[in-house]
């Protein structure tokens, strides 16, 4: 057979890339099933739980809050001349209060999250890959998909909702600050016209969706660094690759949390 | 007549195209300690994986403790993993925890021992290990003897019948390697257990091995006593103790 019947063959680059991308999400979605099965049995890793949401709640607050502060502050004063322009300089902390909550506060944060959380994530557990501490886990008689990866999931979708709520709040007061700069708006006013403005239906989807954030996030993390090979390059390829997939993912949810939301407001 | 503990028979296993173990066959009695020998990439690693369950073998038998591990139930092995103890080639000791919290993990499930049972056997084991004064340091702060010695320590806190050794001396200077060689002889005293130590290191199989067996394209090529295996007529052999 020459050449170029061989290369009729053989599959097109793009088709083989096609079917890496869909084997990899069978591969994601079969995780997820475990990670669901494995939550379900006992025994449970209560202290390990309590350990991860530590470290990954705890932890990330700092950072989440100096954002969550800049963010308010930043677009108040961005949005602050247009509605100047149309005379609309009153409307300025409702509109920032409900693009806060709504949409910028859950995926800024969800992101921060996904940069500090994810990579952390998946660069560990590739690492513990890659020096056999999770076949040292396996043959001492624990379960190293319970105790590592349903702990971590769990705790990144708990953790995130609340950082989500702290991050807002502190974003919200940025925002009263960045009112103030060139304003004079006191607090009771300022939370008057923010708690007016916002509605059931603008804070609780909002809510909603940063717990399919975490998890996923977690979700990506672990599955990246689970399935690490074994060399020290892996490290860094799973702890890449979990942050970028995870912030893809965050913006694919948030895209399917506006259309559901859509379809009762 | 002794108890057999480890028994495999014609043990094969492939990864893709390459057919790293193609027949093996061992046993093993109590107390008794086996080198396993043979050149880089002939499957040794892959054997003692494939006796804990950590990689499926594709056909043969492996026989642990008089219970046969092929299709046996997720709760069943869970429970003879905790008779087996396994030090690996890096020690593979959790990064996250201390020296204490390390060799406590294996007793996390224990709820019939005590914590001040728990720090007793900690505190023994390391003892045995010569690394008491260890006790709260990170594994970071351990040097490549020290965590293999930690690593024993983790392995024999459960008190196992069976000891599987991952190239235990790799890595290591002469002197290091010398005691931990002597280390693993400790063991079998004290603990009487069947050990299998998957070595290169000529010295370290001189001073553990009961017996030995070289692996050779994927099968149990030769067996015997270090002194036999040393003076064996054939070349291929011979080789290794030069």
């Amino acid at each position: 057979m020459d050449k170029t019947a061989l290369e009729k063959l053989a599959p097109h680059p793009y088709l083989k890339k096609i079917k890496v991308f869909f084997e990899e999400i069978a591969q994601l979605t079969l995780f997820a099933l475990r990670f669901f099965k494995e939550m379900i049995r006992p025994p449970y890793e209560f202290n390990e739980l309590v350990k991860q949401s530590y470290l990954i709640g705890y932890k990330s607050f700092p950072l989440v809050a100096i954002t969550g502060f800049i963010m308010g502050l930043v677009l108040t004063i961005q949005s602050r001349p247009t509605l100047v322009e149309f005379g609309a300089e009153s409307w300025l902390p409702a509109m920032v209060a409900v693009s806060i909550i709504r949409e910028i506060g859950p995926v800024i944060t969800a992101l921060i999250f996904a940069g500090k959380v994810g990579s952390s994530i998946g660069a560990e557990l590739a690492s513990m890959k890659v020096t056999e501490q999770i076949d040292a886990m396996e043959v001492s008689g624990t379960n190293p998909f319970k105790y590592i990866v349903v702990t971590r999931i769990l705790s990144a979708t708990l953790m995130l909702p609340l950082l989500v709520i702290v991050a807002d709040a502190i974003a919200l007061y940025g925002a009263y600050v960045g009112v103030n700069l060139k304003g004079d708006v006191s607090f009771p006013l300022f939370s008057l016209q923010v708690f007016g403005a916002l509605s059931f239906m603008d804070v609780f989807p909002a809510i909603i969706k940063t717990f399919f954030f975490g998890f996923m996030i977690a979700l990506i993390g672990c599955y990246k660094g689970y399935n690490a090979g074994k060399g020290t390059e892996s490290v860094g390829e799973a702890a890449n690759s979990a942050v970028v997939l995870a912030s893809l993912s965050v913006f694919i949810i948030d895209m399917i949390a506006v259309q559901i939301t859509s379809l009762f407001i | 007549m002794k108890t057999i503990v480890v028994e495999i028979e014609h043990l094969q296993k492939s990864f893709d195209n390459n057919q790293v173990l193609k027949d093996i066959n061992l046993k093993i009695e109590k107390g008794e300690n086996l080198v396993v020998f043979g050149k880089s990439g002939s499957g040794k690693s892959v054997l003692i994986k494939c006796l804990v369950g950590l990689i499926q073998p594709d056909d043969g038998s492996i026989n642990l403790l008089g219970k046969s591990i092929s299709g046996i139930e997720d709760k069943e092995l869970t429970v003879l993993r905790k008779k087996i103890g396994f030090l690996f080639q890096s020690g593979a000791l959790y990064d996250s925890m201390t020296v204490r919290e390390n060799l406590e993990f294996p007793l996390r499930d224990s709820t019939s021992i005590s914590k001040e049972e728990k720090e007793k056997l900690v505190i023994e084991a390391l003892e045995n290990v010569g690394l008491k004064d260890a006790i709260d340091k990170m594994p970071s702060e351990l040097s490549g003897g020290m965590r293999k010695r930690v690593g024993l320590a983790r392995t024999l806190i459960l008190k196992p019948e069976i000891i599987l050794y991952d190239e235990p001396t790799t890595g290591l200077d002469p002197i290091t390697s010398r005691e931990i060689s002597k280390l693993i002889l400790d063991v079998q005293t004290k603990y009487n257990a069947a050990s299998i130590i998957i070595t290169h290191d000529v010295e370290c199989a001189r001073l553990t091995a009961n017996r030995m067996i070289i692996i050779r394209d994927g099968i149990s090529y030769a067996e015997g006593t270090f002194k036999e295996l040393s003076e064996s007529k054939d070349e291929w052999v011979h080789s290794f103790f030069e």
